[in-house]
């Protein structure tokens, strides 16, 4: 087990040197900092020496890989490389284009991220489990057919919509909670509530179509079979056996977001403003920053990683046939 | 006669669209009295299965019992409500399925799952219930039971889970008992365990059990009393006795000649011609007409009526009626006398015979084939799976060697390393005096036009997107032989013909085709090649007997005109006693006895082959052997026993098993046997 | 000529597209298992409803794929032909009334006045603010507060007649079609389908059919006089817009699946068929690319394009192309994060199918390495991919939407959903609320969305073969 978990630790090594290489091509290679420097200062006319001093503001003003000038191992940390990229498995972000230090807005922005991400996942998942039990306990019924067309439909809008719709119906018309903005502490919750109806509805439709096809598959297996042969009644079928058995995928694809929920939700979070980590995002990525959307990337890779080893433990706890080797 | 347990009258099933149903169950009528064991016997597909699941009302979705009674003692089961009928279920009675693999919740411990079953049915305190639970569990067999609860299904071999769902059936103590193919997924010695403990039990509780099954074996040793299924309704009941020694009906006679045995060796088995008729169509006349070798001009206007023949002995076949017993008479004796033409294949069996010492076309010497176990971070090789570990056989020219042993044993691994489809990772397989081991690809082609392979699943071994001609032409195309479509296509309308189908089937997909036709399609494909050696992987184990007989046949008659060499991979001892020549017995990746069929299956030497022999159901009574009972299941191969591999689990092992693997023992110039038992006494 | 063709890379990809489709047409219209399941397909209910809503959004996204650009008229002392530097698209065309009367700014649909007041100069000299009247939008009513209604529910009359009559006609056409081919008489053709008893469920695709003919035959006639969706804040046609977006939508759904199928069939097949060495750098290659945010790597992908746009604009011949250039590369980077589902999916199939029996059989045969993987693995795993196709289709087209939102979609100069909404929303603060464009882009996207799921249930019930024998047995 433990050897287990190490050698997927070890695994996850080169992964984070193939996504810092990816982010390291895209961000230094297919355009250079002049071109960057050149696009942040506007454009055309722009002084060379102008471009200089942005990159010499902004840490650009090294060479690529190899630094001639420096001697020893400096040559080789004096880099853009080694600056930007390498130093991000130390977690060392950097500081954007407006001076900030990347690592501590990141650790302050996290918080309200999950704020909103956690309370999303819980009440949907409570939500769409129990939905999905009722509408199989009435399948093949004018309950489960109506239920289907219903979710469809809802899978069929766009996420959007459903921030939109709720600030109206519920800020706008009826003017139950603030349209938008953040407050510290336990203050946020008259900010948080309408963001997490939003999310929770928002995600009805694909959740509950996909419990409901993971209780079908289960309902259809032969221990089903053997469990009315002993003459337990329906529910008890459904509650014990099948959705023991189906708790199984559901939890597993639960853990593996688990770690990507500090990265916040990008949509929701910009139009509700809420000063998390998802809209930190958006921001970076309407400014252009790229030092924060490079950092972002690695941080992701990171979380999704993490949330891939999880997932293997989750198996060995919660279903007895796994044991790992 | 007392009142019967639960009495069956004209029950109808039906699947699927109502507008236009498949009468899977069409007017059945079956009592079973308190106590005994009821048979009920038939082909893949002939409604016996759908006939249980209708007595439990536990029919799938699509599924619904269209008319009928069923009356256990007094209670009308059909009009009881739900929560009355969960009632009886696991109470009154119980079920146990085909497929312990997936009929076990794999997330729940053996033993929550059989607690529940009490509870329901016995409402005991929690305390009582863990007692009650280790209290079945011993019942059944399973030896530390109070250690077995708390495991999990996977954590059991498949007869260890059998026996948890018999446990479980038992929970309720049930009246009846309704077992649906209890053992067909075990292998033999392990289904004899599992027979002989629901003999036991019914001896001790008095219930009474429904045995579903084909095996004709299984239920001359088990049943009192049987009924024939076909086509939705049953065609004969009888007591087992009566049945075996006068079937009635022309359907039940040729299920009994089909049947493979060593008597029958020089002669064809019975076939019986055409397929199962659809279940949605509208009988007229007799279900069995159009394959029936007595049938008459009545058989096909008029619908047979049920007749007793004698005392509990019933057939539904106009033979047995009054008003055309004219005919009765001449009809009955064709069957029987139907031996087939034995001619040709006898005599060429002696000429095979004449020269069976000539040099071995194929000989293979201590094959082995290991995969290894990774393990740990760097993912070390910590171990191997020996599937094969040393395995010596010779394949001779139109001579057949059977290669037998149980489900894990390494069988099929050894054919697929002789054919190089797995790389062998030691030992050697010369063919014609050239190594095959460790050849490339590129020079081991020449030789894989020689050497071909017929597959157990007829399902899986055809690529569904192809047309016939084509699948049966790939050989011809990639080794050469027929580089123009035009030859090809007539080579492969020869091969559907020499394997006797109609050479239109060229230009039609595999799904239009049976079982059976499809296994004749797989065997016209390797012989397109024209090879000298086929491996047969348990070519008959997915067909029903009747359908087994006539590939069992075809491969007979192949082997006289092309005399080619089989290598046939089987667990099935009568399909060798049948065909072979030669048997190798295979335990735990090692070959424990091997020579001629007559030797080893008259006279077996290994503890393990006697054991394997004496677990085989069996037709003739006279023949029965004591069951030798072997205890737990095979080890695994990545840990075999040390010394013999077989000692854990012998009857008669000594001192000198544990310590040392026993050299392989010549006893005749074609008996080898490898035990330590027939060394000391030598 | 009056016009030359102008063919944009996505137009060309889009012909590849549909010669692709033809072909498999063709080849699945000769073999049994493929014709099978579509069979399936047309014989379901909504299999057959969906399919005409998709094929009428087809229709229109193929009109605008066909670009061009108009002659001149011909300047004196000029020799050479002139032509317009404005690429424009068959849809265009037909859709000039619309494109045309463009208004100053908002106005809600069938306004004859705009949405805001404006200081008007009177008759006599003075200034009033008021709401103006269209230029186009009911310029026709004299006084539009009383003839409005009137004329409204008249239009509607005359489109709706206008509509049944040519689903009528045309209706009459499909039915002496299958007259002929079924050899019965036209009447009773007509009896058979009415009732419903046809294995194809004509009944459904007609009544489908004829709704959007009424439909359409009523906005075409009211959007002649009126803008039905109202204008945007420049004073377009909503309606105009929302239907040029179509062809956004229909793309990224399509194309992103073209583009990405190469790579997730050949890797995904190799992994799993070779195992070994080609499967741990697959396996790494997807596991890293997963691994990465998909959005953030859009994101990233489009930053670095628009840098590159903005650096190199003499490049670009006109917007249009630009803009065609951008949504390729959207199509390209959404491929990339979403070919590795694929590719898994494939990886554990080959896996499985290399060790069936008809592989090993043909192993045994000498059958080379490619003939097995192209004549055994890759039409055994042709259903997934076709599940795939289908299944994602409707999650690009929300995607668009999101990524327009966020600024790493479509160019904002292209007509799209996600652009639609994202400039909409900028006007919710207003009161009363510019509704109309969100509303017009919902209608649109919601009903291709909804028509793309449905469809793809019924796509993937006929060609999976584990659901076929759970229905089946």
């Amino acid at each position: 087990m433990s050897a287990y978990i190490l050698r997927r630790i070890l695994y996850a090594i080169p992964i984070l040197i193939g996504v810092n290489l990816i982010t390291f091509l895209l961000f230094f290679v297919v355009n250079s900092p002049e071109d960057m420097a050149r696009m942040h200062l506007g454009q055309k006319r722009v002084t060379t020496e102008a471009i200089q001093a942005w990159k010499a503001e902004h840490g650009y003003d090294r060479p690529l890989l190899y630094n001639d000038a420096a001697s020893g191992l400096a040559s080789l940390t004096d880099t853009i490389f080694f600056q930007k990229s390498v130093k991000l498995f130390a977690f060392q972000f950097g500081s954007s284009d407006d001076g900030r230090d990347i690592g501590y807005d990141i650790s302050q922005r996290m918080w309200p991220s999950l704020a909103i991400a956690v309370p999303v996942l819980m009440v949907g998942l409570a939500f769409n489990i129990s939905y999905a039990l009722f509408i199989v306990f009435f399948r093949a019924t004018y309950i489960d057919i109506g239920s289907v067309v219903l979710l469809v439909a809802m899978l069929s809008i766009s996420s959007l919509f459903y921030i939109i719709g709720g600030q109206f119906l519920l800020s706008k018309a009826f003017h139950l909670v603030p349209i938008s903005g953040y407050d510290q502490g336990l203050n946020a919750w008259k900010f948080l509530i309408l963001p997490v109806i939003v999310g929770v509805i928002g995600g009805i439709g694909s959740g509950t179509r996909w419990y409901r096809s993971l209780f079908l598959e289960e309902i259809a297996k032969d221990y089903v079979r053997t469990a009315r042969a002993k003459g337990l009644s329906e529910r008890f079928v459904l509650f014990r056996h099948v959705l023991r058995n189906a708790l199984i995928p559901i939890l597993t694809g639960v853990v593996v977001v688990l770690p990507l929920l500090f990265m916040g939700s990008l949509i929701t979070e910009s139009f509700f403003g809420i000063p998390g980590l998802g809209s930190y995002t958006i921001d970076a990525i309407s400014n252009q920053d790229f030092a924060i959307v490079r950092s972002m990337v690695f941080l992701g890779a990171v979380l999704y990683i993490l949330g891939l080893i999880l997932t293997d433990i989750s198996y060995t706890v919660v279903d007895p046939r796994v044991r790992l080797q | 006669m007392p009142d019967p347990l639960i009495q069956v009258q004209s029950l109808t099933t039906q699947l699927g669209d109502p507008s236009h149903p498949l009468r899977v169950v069409d007017g059945l009528d079956l009592h079973i009295q308190a106590g005994e064991t009821f048979a009920l016997l038939g082909e893949s597909g002939c409604g016996k299965s759908m006939t249980a699941l209708s007595l439990m009302r536990l029919l799938p979705p699509s599924g619904r019992i269209a008319a009928g009674v069923v009356r256990l003692r007094d209670t009308d089961l059909l009009r009881l409500t739900e929560a009355e009928m969960r009632k009886i279920r696991g109470g009154r009675m119980g079920m146990i399925f085909q497929e312990p693999q997936t009929s076990l919740n794999p997330v729940l411990t053996v033993g929550d799952q059989i607690a529940e079953a009490v509870r329901i049915h016995e409402g005991r305190s929690r305390a009582q219930v863990a007692g009650r639970v280790v209290e079945l569990l011993r019942a059944v067999g399973i030896p530390d039971p109070e250690q077995r609860a708390k495991e999990f299904p996977h954590q059991l071999s498949g007869g260890m889970k059998q026996r948890v769902m018999i446990a479980m059936a038992l929970a309720g103590d049930p009246e009846l008992l309704i077992a649906d193919e209890p053992t067909t997924a075990l292998d033999v010695t392990i289904q004899a365990q599992v027979l002989r403990l629901l003999k036991d039990l019914q001896r001790q509780t008095g219930m009474a059990v429904l045995l579903i099954t084909h095996d004709l074996g299984v239920v001359a040793e088990t049943a009192d009393r049987l009924a024939v299924m076909y086509a939705g309704h049953i065609v004969e009941t009888a007591p087992v006795a009566d049945f075996f020694a006068n079937p009635a009906h022309p359907y039940s006679r040729k299920l009994l000649e089909s049947l493979p045995a060593a008597e029958k060796r020089s002669g064809r088995l019975a076939v019986i011609p055409g397929r199962v008729p659809r279940l949605d169509a509208v009988f007229h006349g007799c279900r069995f007409a159009e394959r029936c070798a007595s049938v008459m001009d009545v058989c096909r206007t008029r619908t047979p009526a049920w007749l007793e023949i004698a005392n509990g002995h019933g057939a539904r076949c106009f033979l047995w009626d009054s008003e055309v017993a004219g005919e009765v008479a001449k009809a009955a004796e064709t069957p029987h006398g139907a031996v087939g033409t034995a001619s040709l294949s006898s005599a060429t069996t002696d000429a095979a015979r004449s020269d069976e010492r000539g040099a071995p076309l194929l000989s293979a010497q201590g094959l082995q084939v290991h995969f290894p176990i990774h393990h740990g971070v760097l993912r070390r090789v910590v171990g191997h799976v020996r599937a094969v570990d040393g395995v010596s056989i010779e394949l001779r020219e139109g001579r057949t060697l059977a290669l037998v042993g149980e489900s894990g044993c390494g069988k099929t691994t050894a054919g697929k390393g002789i054919l190089q489809l797995i790389q062998p990772t030691g030992g050697s397989v010369r063919y014609r005096d050239q190594e095959l081991i460790g050849l490339s690809n590129r020079r081991m082609r020449p030789f894989r036009k020689d050497l071909q392979i017929v597959f157990q699943d007829p399902f899986a071994s055809m690529n569904p997107r192809m047309l016939v001609g084509d699948v049966i032409g790939e050989g011809l195309q990639a080794l050469g032989i027929a580089k123009r479509r035009a030859d090809r296509m007539r080579r492969v309308a020869e091969l559907l013909d020499l394997v006797g189908m109609d050479p239109e089937a060229a230009r039609r997909y595999p799904h239009e085709f049976s079982g059976g036709q499809r296994q004749r399609i797989c065997i016209a494909r390797a012989l397109a090649v024209e090879p000298r050696i086929i491996v047969c992987d348990e070519p008959t184990s997915a067909l029903d007997v009747s359908v087994q007989a006539q590939i069992l046949n075809l491969l007979k008659d192949l082997q006289a005109r092309l005399g080619l060499a089989y290598l046939f991979i089987t667990h099935d001892l009568s399909v060798v006693a049948y065909l072979a020549h030669e048997v190798a017995v295979m335990y735990l990746g090692r070959v424990v006895e091997r020579g001629q069929v007559d030797e080893i299956l008259d006279d077996p030497r290994h503890p393990y082959t006697s054991a394997l022999l004496s677990a085989v159901p069996v037709v003739e009574q006279d023949k029965r052997r004591n069951v030798i009972r072997l205890d737990g299941d095979m080890p695994s191969p990545s840990h075999p026993p040390s010394g013999c591999y077989f000692h854990p689990r012998c009857p008669q092992s000594f001192e000198r098993c544990p310590h040392s693997y026993p050299e392989e023992a010549r006893l005749s110039e074609t008996r080898v046997v490898s035990c330590h038992l027939t060394a000391e006494t030598r | 000529m009056p016009l030359i063709p102008v063919i944009l890379w996505t137009d060309a990809l889009v012909l590849v597209l549909l010669a692709l489709g033809l072909t498999f047409a063709l080849y699945a219209s000769r073999h049994e298992h493929l014709r099978d399941p579509w069979r399936r397909v047309v014989r379901s209910r909504v299999g057959v409803a969906t399919l005409v809503v998709l094929m009428a959004y087809a229709l229109v996204g193929l009109l605008d794929t066909v670009h061009l650009r108009l002659k001149q008229d011909a300047r004196p002392g000029v020799e050479e032909a002139r032509y317009s530097p404005e690429v424009l698209s068959l849809l265009d065309l037909a859709l000039s009334g619309l494109r045309e009367r463009q208004e100053k700014t908002y106005s809600a649909p069938f306004a004859t006045h705009l949405f805001v007041k404006e200081a008007i100069d009177q008759p006599d000299g003075t200034v009033v603010r008021d709401y103006p009247r269209l230029k186009y939008g009911g310029a026709h009513l004299e006084n539009p507060a009383r003839q409005r209604g009137w004329d409204i529910a008249w239009r509607s009359l005359l489109g709706a007649v206008k509509g049944i009559i040519a689903s009528g006609l045309f209706i009459l056409g499909v039915c002496w079609l299958l007259a002929r081919s079924w050899g019965v008489s036209l009447i009773e053709a007509r009896d058979r389908i009415l009732a419903g008893k046809t294995q194809v469920p004509w009944r459904t695709a007609l009544m489908t059919l004829a709704a959007l003919l009424v439909l359409s035959s009523v906005a075409a006639e009211l959007a002649l006089q009126y803008h039905v969706l109202g204008t945007d804040k420049v004073g377009e046609d909503v309606f105009y817009q929302t239907l040029k977006s179509v062809r956004t939508g229909l793309l990224i759904g399509t194309l992103t699946t073209l583009v990405m199928l190469p790579a997730a069939l050949l890797l995904g097949i190799a992994a799993g068929y070779f195992r070994g060495w080609v499967d741990d750098v697959i396996q790494y290659l997807y596991t890293t690319l997963n691994s990465i945010p998909g959005v953030l790597l859009i994101a990233a992908v489009i930053l670095m394009l628009q840098v590159y746009m903005s650096n190199h604009a003499d490049s670009f011949t006109s917007l249009v192309e630009r803009a065609d250039l951008r949504l390729l590369f959207l199509c390209l980077i959404l491929g990339v994060t979403s070919w590795t589902g694929l590719c898994r999916l494939l990886r554990g199939e080959a896996l499985k199918l290399r060790e069936i029996d008809y592989v090993q059989a043909a192993q045994s045969l000498g059958v080379g390495q490619f003939s097995v993987i192209a004549r055994h693995i890759l039409p055994n795993v042709m259903h997934i991919v076709l599940i795939t196709l289908v299944l994602d289709f409707s999650g690009l087209v929300l995607a668009e939407a999101v990524l327009s939102y966020v600024n790493i979609g479509v160019d904002p100069t292209m007509n799209s959903w996600g652009n639609m909404i994202n400039s909409a929303r900028l006007e919710l603060a207003r009161d009363p609320v510019v509704w109309w464009s969100l509303a017009a882009a919902f209608l649109f996207m919601f009903t291709l969305v909804l028509a793309a799921n449905l469809f793809a249930d019924v796509v993937r019930d006929a060609f999976d073969p584990r659901l076929r024998q759970a229905s089946g047995a």
